[in-house]
């Protein structure tokens, strides 16, 4: 391909390999994204003995370059001739894998990963293992944090000799001077773990986490946890409480807050990991300790778990333990001080009742939602409000309504307009589950009251939201219920909610279908033309765009038309362009 | 190995370096291979120290500049109405991570984390340009070229690789790494905030002493530093003279402090003063971190964390202001911020005073040293004299009396190589580097 004279074709891969040095970065990284077109002109020959050359030496540039770099590089074996030349992409991503950016470095393993399945057996010890070697016994932690995350890939295709060396080299990183690299040692423990021999796991990895999950520095010891967990799913049953569990009693007792929240953020893996016998005898009371502990971001990460660890306690004890000892502790969550707890409680302890049944449910958790449903704290009522489907498949929602509505239009006149858009957003999960007679008494006038708010962003999901609610209920109950006040307000004195009138119509003609549409919107529409303010006027000719479709073509024809004309040559501007815009997309699209 | 007294009294100079403006911050790396300095105009310099050459064995030691880079601008904040002083307030190095050096930098506002880097290769060729920029005619391209990396002279860049912004409400006036090389905190007056070296859209708040109405509000945070080996322990001192010791591991909020250190008040010393003098401008730990150093306006102080009730040292660095605190308040000296520092085993302490002197204390033989830094004593290779300040009447020769000491010529910061005789001495623009006379 390369060397055909003067061949057009080259012209833009010419263009192509000079932005690879250009001063624009965007220019740069357009490049990269496609450098594979720049080595299929070049051949595999010439991209392996001109091309990554150039590449390994261009680790100076922005990170998103490498990035993307890193990543191509993954893709790039037939390119540099198949899996025979694989193991020439190693020098560009090895040096890709010690720069500092993390991001950067990571997509480098990655792509090394990726392309380490790509090596003959052999091709892996005489290519492959030398450079993670090099790497794990680099001067700087970059290069050795990279290394942690290759020695369980090339593991399991290594001759035995070399496999104890790799073993070492690990145990090495385990031990290194820097928390970097600990942290990162840590952190592929499980991983690794996984790939070795049984036996090697109960030798060199037991020992490698008791270290690491007793290493002086919180990061590296929060990060033993879950290579516990990993490797607790590795041991027969028989081996776990002699070799994994005191450590993990150990993490879960631990000094430091951030350990402790990783147990309680790891609970129910853990949970799985170590099978039902250790979770009654030893998870339960450490859950308990863990709902109970003296840090709020501990309890919130264990209030979290409460739902998914109750529903994977074993079956035939259950019931005993959620009552005995976990409900208790959710109890006292239910007032507890911090109201990121509160709120984190409130997220899942709906979900109790689907486990607990409908009996326990109305005798003991009612009570809970109900206070949580008064809680001071908008985001706790908001959470128990936003789950509440799961109360209604089990006792009904009756129970809770009498409580519900205060709490409801206290949200929906809160303060922060945050907290009103939220429970906006729950209105038709509410509407759907209370019916529609609830609604219409006591929900209805909500609704209408947030479409006039002084904020727009509730005025708009307003709109949103009466939209759903029409799906929900239909047509005929909007034409009774909702339209004729959506279009009062197309009178109001303020300009801003006159235009209201037209977002709801944009919003509900397609939902109210072409018969409420035309007869009772669109006349509303057409009156709003005349409008004074502009904006309105402009927002008249959106709108008829966005109705048109729904509309028949006579009524377009003959109404529609007339009036955006009309509108096309108003004295705004802005009026005009708009007019003129609807007039080309109802009438020229087809 | 013990340091020898001599080398309080026979330092020579290595360097004095002009800055274009006053010099806000000294700081060497980890290894002492480099010295960075920040200066008022938001400007970082770094000095690189000469390695060692054969033909000029003499010559080890001395530091020249790698790099200049511009770190902050000056800035308004619209919303408070307030200009925002490009000022370097500290600077923090973070341990070498690959062949390139990273340093924190920061002002009233803003941290920033930049990379200094060298290069000495450029690509070369191109296939739509000759290397003089001629644009080629297309059509006689026939072949694709791949650009090829050739040496070139070695340049060092200073790129910007993370802002840390819009979590200060008050002015910065520390910024401490941690030791597990992940974090970083940043303190103002009223808060502490916990970073994450690579996330700058979110920090962590771990103290805060604002009161919910600020005309309670009796105390500021003047300094904060990690501990150097324990990442779950920090310190920060207040401007009533207390320091108080934090466990991040008891709780994710760190109000609650696990040691309070403090001096019971002499009622016998007691004046107007007493309060504005015992505010703590500078706490360091020591390397060991077995020990605090604390320093305010007239002494430095050494601490044990397992002592609270009193420092285990105390220092006069120049008592002899005492009968002048009336004036030194009158021209505001007397909120001067004096930095100290350790040596690189924890035996001599260093702390800067008035009139380009600088003082240290030997903590083994309790031998102290008042130096001067200054062009004409600070020829190349010139070994200091000693300096007195006569408080009495009668003035010896090579005395000066304290009412000749100039207060506009201060040494607020300085900085100790962490393992060798060699500090850095910042005297207004002036920069002196001196090291001990080896042989």
């Amino acid at each position: 391909m390369a060397g055909a004279d003067s061949d057009d074709s080259l012209y833009p891969i010419a263009v192509l390999i000079d932005e690879l040095r250009n001063e624009d970065v965007q220019l740069r990284l357009n490049s990269i994204k496609k450098l594979s077109t720049i080595a299929l002109a070049l051949g595999v020959e010439r991209t392996r003995t001109e091309l990554l050359p150039f590449l390994t030496d261009t680790i100076y540039d922005e990170d998103e370059v490498l990035l993307a770099l890193a990543e191509q590089l993954g893709n790039f074996t037939m390119l540099v001739g198949g899996p025979e030349y694989v193991h020439c992409l190693l020098p560009p991503l090895e040096s890709l894998a010690t720069v500092e950016e993390t991001v950067v470095r990571d997509k480098a393993v990655e792509s090394l990963r990726k392309i380490s399945h790509e090596h003959s057996p052999v091709d892996l010890e005489v290519h492959f293992e030398p450079l993670v070697k090099r790497l794990a016994s680099g001067d700087w932690f970059t290069s050795r944090t990279s290394a942690c995350g290759l020695f369980s890939v090339c593991y399991p295709r290594v001759s035995s000799t070399v496999k104890a060396e790799i073993r070492q080299h690990f145990r090495t990183l385990c031990s290194d001077d820097t928390p970097m690299v600990r942290r990162a040692a840590a952190s592929k423990l499980g991983e690794f773990a996984k790939v070795l021999e049984l036996e090697y796991v109960k030798s060199d990895i037991i020992s490698l986490f008791t270290a690491l999950a007793s290493d002086e520095q919180d990061s590296v010891r929060l990060l033993a946890v879950e290579a516990g967990v990993s490797i607790a799913t590795l041991l027969p049953q028989e081996d776990l409480e002699a070799l994994v569990m005191p450590t993990l009693r150990q993490a879960a007792e631990d000094k430091s807050w951030r350990v402790r929240y990783m147990v309680a953020d790891k609970f129910s893996d853990l949970q799985k990991a170590v099978g039902p016998e250790i979770t009654k005898n030893d998870l339960v009371p450490a859950f308990q300790n863990l709902l109970k502990d003296c840090e709020a971001e501990v309890r919130a990460a264990a209030a979290n778990k409460v739902k998914e660890f109750c529903e994977n306690l074993p079956e035939d004890s259950r019931e005993t333990i959620i009552m005995t000892h976990i409900l208790p502790c959710v109890k006292e969550l239910v007032s507890d001080t911090n109201q990121h707890v509160k709120s984190a409680l409130a997220s899942v302890i709906m979900g109790l009742s689907t486990i607990l049944g409908k009996d326990n449910t109305i005798e003991h958790l009612l009570p809970l939602f109900l206070a949580q449903l008064k809680d001071e704290c908008p985001e706790v009522r908001l959470n128990i409000i936003s789950n509440l489907d799961c109360v209604n498949e089990v006792i009904g929602i009756r129970q809770l309504s009498q409580s519900l509505l205060p709490a409801i239009v206290e949200l929906a006149e809160d303060a922060k307009w945050r907290v009103r858009l939220a429970i906006i957003e729950y209105m038709p999960l509410l509407a759907g589950q209370l019916g529609v007679e609830f609604f219409d008494e006591k929900l209805n006038s909500l609704c209408m009251a947030w479409l006039v708010d002084h904020v727009y962003a509730i005025r708009e999901a307003a709109t949103c939201n009466l939209m759903k609610l029409v799906e929900k209920f239909g047509a005929e109950w909007a034409q009774n219920t909702i339209v004729p006040k959506v279009l009062g307000m197309a009178n109001d004195p303020n300009y801003l909610h006159r235009m209201t009138t037209l977002f709801c119509i944009n919003a509900l003609s397609e939902v109210c279908g072409q018969e409420i549409t035309t007869k009772h919107m669109l006349p509303v529409v057409f009156k709003m033309s005349n409008d004074q303010v502009a904006n309105v006027r402009f927002n008249v000719a959106k709108s008829l765009q966005k109705i048109g479709p729904v509309l028949d073509s006579n009524c377009l024809q003959t109404e529609v038309k007339p009036v955006l004309e009309k509108l096309a040559s108003d004295q705004d501007m802005d009026v005009k362009y708009f007019a003129q815009e609807a007039i080309t997309i109802v009438f020229c699209s087809e | 190995e013990r340091y020898k007294i001599d080398f309080l009294v026979y330092i020579k100079a290595l360097l004095c370096s002009v800055a274009a403006d006053i010099i806000s911050t000294v700081e060497f790396n980890s290894t002492g291979e480099l010295l960075a300095t920040g200066d008022k105009g938001g400007r970082v310099v770094v000095f690189q120290r000469e390695q060692e050459s054969k033909n000029q064995p003499h010559r080890r030691g001395e530091y020249n500049v790698y790099s200049t880079f511009q770190s902050h601008e000056p800035e308004f904040d619209y919303l408070k109405s307030l200009e925002i002083e490009e000022k370097i307030n500290k600077i923090r190095w973070l341990p070498q991570q690959n062949a390139a050096y990273f340093l924190l930098s920061t002002n009233d506002k803003t941290v920033k984390l930049w990379k200094i880097s060298e290069r000495d290769k450029r690509p070369e060729g191109y296939n739509l340009k000759d290397e003089d920029g001629r644009i080629r005619d297309p059509t006689t391209i026939t072949a694709l070229q791949v650009p090829v990396l050739r040496p070139m002279d070695l340049m060092v860049e200073a790129t910007p690789r993370r802002v840390f912004s819009n979590a200060h409400t008050y002015h910065i006036n520390s910024i401490s790494v941690n030791s597990d090389y992940e974090t970083f905190m940043s303190t103002d007056d009223l808060r502490i905030n916990l970073w994450n070296l690579e996330i700058t859209n979110r920090s962590f708040n771990i103290v805060d002493i604002k009161p919910v109405n600020m005309e309670e509000l009796t105390e500021v945070i003047t300094a904060a530093e990690f501990h150097p080996h324990q990442c779950n322990t920090f310190v920060y001192s207040s401007s009533k003279g207390s320091i108080r010791l934090c466990d991040m591991r008891a709780s994710a909020l760190c109000d609650n402090h696990s040691k309070f250190f403090e001096e019971p008040e002499d009622p016998s010393n007691r004046s107007f003063f007493s309060e504005i003098i015992s505010s703590i401008s500078d706490v360091k730990f020591s390397h060991s971190g077995r020990y605090l150093m604390t320093r305010d306006y007239l002494t430095v102080k050494v601490w044990d964390l397992n002592m609270e009730s009193k420092p285990l040292e105390t220092y006069q660095v120049h008592d002899y202001l005492r009968s002048k605190l009336c004036s030194l308040y009158e021209n505001d000296c007397i909120f001067d911020k004096f930095e100290c520092v350790w040596n690189g085993s924890d035996s001599v302490i260093m702390t800067g005073s008035y009139n380009n002197f600088f003082r240290m204390f030997d903590r083994n033989t309790k031998r102290d040293v008042t130096l001067e830094a200054s062009r004409e004593n600070s020829k190349p290779r010139a070994i200091l004299k000693p300096r007195k300040v006569c408080v009495g009447g009668k003035r010896r020769k090579d005395e000066i009396s304290v009412d000749s000491l100039d207060f506009s010529k201060k040494i607020l910061h300085t900085a100790w190589h962490p393992s060798e005789n060699i500090i850095a001495v910042a005297a207004t623009n002036n920069l002196y580097i001196f090291q001990d006379k080896v042989n």
